[in-house]
């Protein structure tokens, strides 16, 4: 894959959720990828990966999907997908470790799928793309992105590691170095890569709210601005399950969740309407900044 | 004409339940050249040996096949017994029908045959064998310690009190090693230094210790009873004879900041420092990579004040060479560094420390004076987690075995805090306790039973740090695997014992083995723990494996006794199976033609050039010759020689044809 | 493994299963218990996570059944912080992912669980049948089996507002071809039980 500045190609796997409650992140990406000229090239016909309801209840089916996508990426000619969504992510890294590590895994999902799999496309993640051309990055930054903000990594972003090779498991970096490209200042916190709950959100919204109000109590007492997050599912559970979460905390918090995709946009100059912020339960707003210099006039606000 | 003995052993049922020793013994009565051949239960029982010694007399036998374990088991003991009976103890060969054949396949016609070439092949060498006589070596009766921690302390004193020189080699700039850093010990609470110092200063007085501190071991060439170390001293920038110990260096010198490593960084030290009070000897050292005349090119601050004029700026590292005859490896051991912790906060906590870092707070000659205080506000703590097994018995972070001490010296932090801090809460997360020395169950109990500690059996899956304390995750599995959490005011984990840094380096060095954890190799792990595969070398203390005061002094007293019992023969006797240049009449002298391709091949530097002079003293021909001293018989030269002008006496190139041939 | 505790047939039991199926060794664990100190659900279950592998180490029937019926392996969320931390690196995801999978076949699920089965059927259902999930069928299903109909109606209106409520499936993907997988991976599944 060239890192030329004119065109970045990688293969591209949407996910589900990016086509539906994440519209954001999808929007927020494809703005990203066209303002750092990388083309996402979309895996062709692809279909759902599985996510966490695939493993936990049908093994071989929740590898089987992820291979049948990586094999599309393949036919495709794609040498490397890169998946937003950290669960798909961890499926596809998860299914091409199993089927790479484990013969009678490979057997069976080849005797599934009805094909030969031979050295499979790598697999990474959003924050992985992003950091390989962070020196593209900075001098395109119109706009400093001048907030104290939490870097929330989750739990598929990074582990297990040798599953992801990416980042270190315990209190990760890749992700607030970015921000740090772009202007932000990340704090130095505690919940960066403890679990949201993930997809107990519909079944047991509780744990969520529970798990949520502690994430958030540590990000708030820290003093940041906003969570900054590169999984839907992140999002969903700390700005859509927001409620949930605030049925726990006294006082109540109100700091937006961002994408990075979205941190990284509005550093670009990009518009908040290319960039899905206002389709957040949470609306995103950040404290106003105190004028610089008491002489001067006094801006509006 | 050949009159050789086979002699085949039952060995009980480790050779005769597999192979029909019958059957091997009438094949060998064929073999050509085999004048008597038998099969005996155990050949090397004494009525076994009797039997040999008898049948070489009675059949007046020139040379002698036991076919029985292998010769790496009996070989010294036949050829002993050959020898009694009366033949040249070279003209007895083993033939290996246990680890090469009934151990190592199914019974049967097969097998059998396999046992009945390889007793052939022995035949057809031991026909060829010539009666060799073995090579006497001097040896140097002097002794290497490298280590001044406790075992090479104790090494060194016991060497020395047996009448022979030792050197004493350490690298920091004072003897005492982590023992002189610990605070108490277990399970005695025996003040540490108090204990240790005296044998420092025996040691600084012996008159048969040399002692090198900061200094290294460079190369160590030759073989036991006559290696040759070469020793860099490096330079303290001190002229150690005018040097009074008196220290206003330390106090005058303007760079202050350096993290102290005696102190395990919890105080600063200048960049012209003794390590500690009590070092021996009590002589300063500079810091080069600190100080600000080797920086900048100013200052010079010491050689300014000191009353004997004692600084030398441009002292350099002398290099020494000596002759010994032993080695002891005492180079104890390091601590796994807390950063090493990703789920304890890579180090980034000032309150979660290491075990060491604890003995200093808790030493009475510390950087607090005995209190224990938190690193980053100096406060008292008024509840610490202990957290056992940090990094040891964990697969995941490359350390699967049990440090050994932590158990014990944990339940001694814990109960030195207690006594310290009255009413603070002490609390050790466990996996097992393991307190298996004398004294040592008892002392744990006193830490439960008097002293308050609360022992809480689970791992800790986290500690981070909120508002000042520290949040560490943990779990009771004793109640039904129930999630603990504690806030603490400090975290001390026991970490994991590993080889010392560099470990790997010095045993390539020194041609000794070591183990996947770069811990050094004893010779086998039950019969010979102070010895190592490397003859001459041996081992003391944690650089072989985790260890606690007491083991370590013993073992080092074993090391001693070794070097000892070396030293107490006259001479070192070595076996004749070595390389031998030939020689012909003249006008040929010697079939070697001087390529010297040998001398590059041998892996011993066994090989030397010789000049064939005619009378006048004109060099005729220049050859290669074996130094018998050097050759370890590998045959590496032997298959490079391209005249085979080289062979081994014992393997000779005809042996090895024959053998081959003879199956 | 099986000393005192009356044992499965030792080929057959849940620990041997999972070794061959899953390449996870129980006998690994030497329960620290560090699992279970970092686990964010431990609070939610009935058996600890470093219980239930001990409760497949003793290869005895009873234990298993225990394991199998635990509300715990449904409230494990999947975050892979145990093995991550784990000393012996035992794969406890992995082993949580069989049990879940061995108590819907034998029909042991907890049923104070039965809401959570309901949510993984819903989602490999939607999948199954259109290639991708379609969100807004998934939870429809969800409801249909759980009862629980006026769940998130709150929120429906605001997220259709903003545009994250497809109130169709998405096309895209071959359905036919997803719908074999899934078929086909049911049948190799089956043959490799027997």
């Amino acid at each position: 894959m060239s890192s030329n500045p004119a065109t970045m190609k990688v293969g591209y796997f949407p996910g589900c959720s990016l086509q539906g409650s994440s519209r954001d992140f999808a929007e927020s990406l494809h703005a990203v990828a066209k303002a750092l000229s990388i083309e996402l090239c979309e895996v062709p016909e692809w279909n759902c990966c599985g996510a966490s309801s695939g493993h936990m209840i049908e093994h071989l089916v929740s590898v089987a999907l992820p291979i049948n996508v990586l094999l599309k990426a393949q036919k495709a000619g794609l040498d490397q997908v890169m998946a937003p969504c950290a669960s798909c992510y961890n499926r596809l890294a998860t299914a091409s470790y199993e089927v790479a590590h484990s013969p009678t895994t490979k057997a069976q999902v080849e005797k599934v799928l009805q094909t030969t799999i031979r050295k499979l496309p790598r697999v990474l993640n959003v924050v992985e793309l992003l950091a390989q051309i962070a020196d593209q990055i900075g001098p395109k930054v119109t706009k400093k992105f001048e907030q104290t903000v939490a870097c929330y990594y989750g739990c598929l972003l990074v582990r297990p590691a040798k599953i992801t090779g990416f980042d270190r498991t315990e209190d990760p970096v890749e992700m607030d170095k970015l921000v740090a490209t772009v202007g932000g200042k990340s704090i130095d916190w505690n919940f960066k890569t403890e679990c949201c709950g993930a997809s107990f959100s519909v079944a047991r919204t509780s744990v969520v709210g529970r798990l949520g109000a502690k994430i958030m109590h540590d990000a708030v007492e820290r003093k940041a601005e906003a969570v900054v997050v590169a999984c839907p599912m992140c999002h969903s559970n700390l700005d859509l399950r927001r409620g949930e979460i605030n049925k726990r905390l006294d006082p109540k918090t109100d700091i937006p969740v961002l994408f990075i995709t979205q941190v990284i946009g509005l550093a670009l100059g990009l518009s908040e309407k290319e960039l899905g912020l206002g389709r957040h339960f949470v609306p995103v707003r950040f404290p106003a900044k105190p004028v610089a210099s008491p002489a001067a006039t006094p801006a509006a606000q | 004409m050949s009159r050789v003995g086979v002699f085949i052993c039952h060995c009980g049922e480790n050779i005769a339940g597999t192979v029909d020793v019958a059957a091997v013994a009438k094949a060998a009565l064929d073999m050509p050249g085999v004048v008597h051949a038998v099969e005996y239960k155990y050949m090397c029982s004494d009525p076994g040996q009797t039997m040999l010694k008898d049948a070489i007399r009675d059949k007046k036998l020139d040379g002698v096949v036991v076919a029985a374990c292998s010769p790496r088991m009996h070989e010294p003991t036949f050829r002993r017994t050959a020898e009694e009976g009366g033949i040249n103890p070279y003209q007895c060969e083993m033939a290996n029908l246990r680890e090469h054949c009934s151990w190592v396949h199914e019974k049967g016609a097969p097998t059998t045959a396999k046992a009945v070439d390889l007793v052939r092949i022995q035949v057809e060498k031991v026909k060829r064998n010539h009666p060799l006589q073995p090579i006497r070596v001097p040896i140097t009766k002097k002794a290497l310690v490298l280590g001044g921690g406790i075992a090479g302390i104790q090494a060194a004193l016991d060497i020395a009190n047996t009448g022979s020189p030792v050197l004493l080699v350490e690298k920091s700039p004072s003897i005492g090693g982590h023992m002189s850093q610990l605070s108490e010990t277990f399970p005695t609470l025996d003040c540490s230094q108090c204990i240790l110092t005296p044998r420092m200063v025996e040691v600084a007085r012996h008159p048969n210790i040399t002692l090198y501190t900061y200094s290294e071991l460079e190369k160590l060439e030759g073989f036991i009873g006559n290696f040759k170390a070469t020793i860099r001293k490096k330079a303290r920038k001190i002229d150690e004879k005018l040097c009074n110990g008196c220290g206003v260096c330390q106090q005058k010198c303007p760079v202050k900041k350096i993290p102290d490593e005696f102190n395990e960084g919890l105080s600063n030290r200048a960049a012209i420092y003794v390590p500690f009070p009590q070092a021996v000897p009590n002589k300063p050292v500079i810091d080069l990579a600190n100080c600000t005349y080797y920086k900048t090119g100013k200052c010079k601050a010491c050689e300014k004040l000191c009353p004997t004029k004692a600084i030398r700026f441009d002292q350099e590292d002398q290099i020494e060479v000596h002759d010994v005859g032993a080695v002891v490896l005492a180079t104890g051991y390091k601590t796994m560094p807390v950063n090493n912790f990703s789920e304890y906060g890579y180090g980034k906590y000032k309150d979660v420390i290491d075990g060491m870092k604890f003995e200093r707070l808790a030493s009475a000659s510390g950087p607090t004076g005995g209190a224990i205080k938190r690193p980053s506000d100096g406060k008292t703590p008024e509840s610490i987690v202990f957290i056992a097994c940090a990094g040891s018995r964990d697969r995941l972070k490359g350390v699967p075995y049990c440090s050994k001490i932590c158990c014990m010296y944990t339940a001694k932090h814990a109960m030195l805090y207690q006594h310290k801090v009255h009413g603070g809460k002490a609390t050790i997360f466990y996996m097992d306790i393991r307190a298996a020395g004398k004294n040592y169950d008892e002392f744990v109990r006193r830490a439960v039973e008097e002293d308050g500690v609360k022992y809480v059996r689970g791992r800790v899956s986290r500690v981070y740090e909120d508002n000042g304390q520290l949040v560490v995750k943990g779990v009771d599995t004793l109640l039904g695997a129930e999630q603990v959490e504690i806030r603490a005011d400090m975290v001390v984990l026991a970490t994991a014992v590993q080889a010392q840094d560099g470990a790997e380096e010095l045993a390539q060095t020194l041609h000794v083995s070591y183990d996947p954890y770069k811990f050094f190799a004893e010779a086998h792990p039950k019969l010979r723990p102070v010895e190592t595969n490397t003859a001459g070398i041996f081992l003391a203390g944690a650089c072989q494996a985790p260890r606690d005061i007491p083991e370590t002094v013993a073992q080092a007293s074993g090391a001693a006794v070794k070097v000892a019992g070396l030293f107490s023969q006259p001479t070192l006797t070595r076996e004749p199976i070595i390389a031998v240049v030939d020689r012909q009449p003249p006008p040929v002298f010697s079939h070697c033609v001087g390529c010297f391709l040998c001398k590059s091949a041998c892996p011993y530097q066994a090989i030397e050039e010789e000049s064939i002079k005619n009378r006048n003293g004109d060099v005729l021909k220049v050859v290669a010759k074996v130094n018998p001293g050097l050759c370890q018989g590998c045959g590496t030269c032997v298959s490079t020689c391209r005249t085979k002008a080289i062979d081994l006496q014992g393997f000779s190139n005809e042996q090895v044809f024959a053998e081959l041939m003879s199956i | 493994m099986s000393s005192h505790h009356e044992s499965s047939s030792a080929c057959h039991s849940l620990a041997a299963r999972l070794e061959k199926e899953g390449e996870v060794s129980v006998a690994d664990c030497y329960q620290c218990g560090k699992c279970t100190a970092g686990c964010p659900a431990a609070e939610d279950m009935d058996v600890a996570p470093s219980q239930v592998l001990r409760l497949l180490q003793t290869e005895s029937p009873k234990h298993e059944e225990r394991a199998l019926k635990s509300l715990a392996i449904w409230m494990c969320i999947g975050c892979e912080t145990c093995v991550t931390r784990c000393p012996q690196e035992v794969d406890l995801p992995r082993t949580m992912d069989f049990l879940r999978q061995e108590a819907l076949l034998r029909n042991l699920a907890n049923q104070a669980a039965d809401d959570v089965v309901a949510f993984h059927k819903a989602f490999l259902n939607s999948v199954e049948k259109a290639g991708r999930l379609f969100e807004l069928g998934m939870v429809g299903d969800y409801k249909l089996r759980t009862g629980h109909f006026f769940k998130d109606l709150g929120i429906a209106p605001t997220m259709f507002f903003k545009g994250k409520l497809g109130l169709f499936p998405h096309g895209g993907a071959n359905k036919r071809e997803v719908a074999e997988i899934f078929a086909r991976a049911r049948a190799v599944k089956k043959e490799s039980q027997t």
